[in-house]
């Protein structure tokens, strides 16, 4: 049994709120979501020898829960979120520059697409991995996670569009604007 | 993440900023993009900055406690 170095497992702990954050996306589900995370790093600590120091400690962890994750998807389906959706349950503070509403309407949205391409577009988007790291932790190749981030953004600018076109769009004002610039 | 940190954003920005080469060169798509770049960001990073809950830190604190010995030893590798 290997004790974990000290920095090493201050690291581990610095993760835990972008793990979380990535479980809730994936899970549809808070409570899951941290029952995840738990796991993830009972299975860190278990393995840590298997992690090789100065390597991506993050995409490491990252990839233990997105198999735990995947392992437990083929017993059961992705929860659905509870009336008010998993990321609403997490809401402490009104984040700035955004409406409520818009908020509904996207997690709306995000909640359609299909989980493969909202685990690349939180991975790569939200979550600040590279397209690399991201392939690695989704163990694809690189140009399959362009594919489904570029895939998740079009069909999420499509049902937003259609959805919510005043508040997605350019405002009456900037239409006016372009097309002032267009004439 | 850590190892990459400007390769990271440099990729977010690219996902959200460029508008698609393919079927998507207008001001409209370029808008909605950024906002959706933009409540992605801030619906991850609101759970972000809530922290580390009590119970991560009860549980590495039990771990420590069981001297290395984690409740689970199935020794699965990375899965």
């Amino acid at each position: 049994m290997s004790t974990v170095d000290p920095s090493l497992r201050d690291d581990i702990i610095a993760a835990i709120p972008n793990l979380r954050a990535f479980a809730i996306s994936l899970s549809g589900s808070v409570d899951r979501a941290d029952d995840l995370v738990q796991e993830t790093l009972l299975r860190a600590f278990a393995n840590i020898s298997s992690f090789r120091p100065g390597t991506n400690l993050p995409a490491w962890l990252f990839t233990i829960l997105r198999n735990l994750f995947r392992s437990e998807y083929r017993k059961r389906r992705r929860e659905v979120p509870d009336s008010d959706g998993a990321f609403a349950a997490t809401l402490t503070t009104n984040p700035d520059q955004t409406t409520h509403l818009d908020f509904e309407d996207f997690r709306t949205a995000l909640d359609k697409l299909p989980s493969d391409q909202r685990e690349a577009l939180v991975l790569v988007g939200a979550s600040g991995f590279s397209y690399e790291e991201a392939a690695d932790i989704c163990e694809c190749a690189v140009g399959t996670i362009k594919s489904r981030v570029n895939r998740a953004r079009k069909r999420l600018g499509e049902l937003l569009a259609i959805e919510d076109g005043d508040d997605f769009g350019p405002d009456k004002t900037t239409r006016a604007v372009l097309a002032a610039e267009r004439a | 993440m850590n190892d990459d940190q400007s390769e990271g954003q440099s990729a977010t920005a690219e996902a959200f900023m460029n508008t698609p080469s393919r079927g998507g060169g207008t001001a409209l798509g370029t808008d909605i993009q950024a906002k959706i770049g933009q409540h992605l960001r801030a619906m991850y990073d609101d759970v972000v900055r809530q922290g580390v809950p009590d119970r991560f830190m009860d549980l590495l604190a039990q771990l420590d406690k069981a001297g290395g010995k984690t409740p689970e030893e199935d020794g699965g590798g990375r899965t």
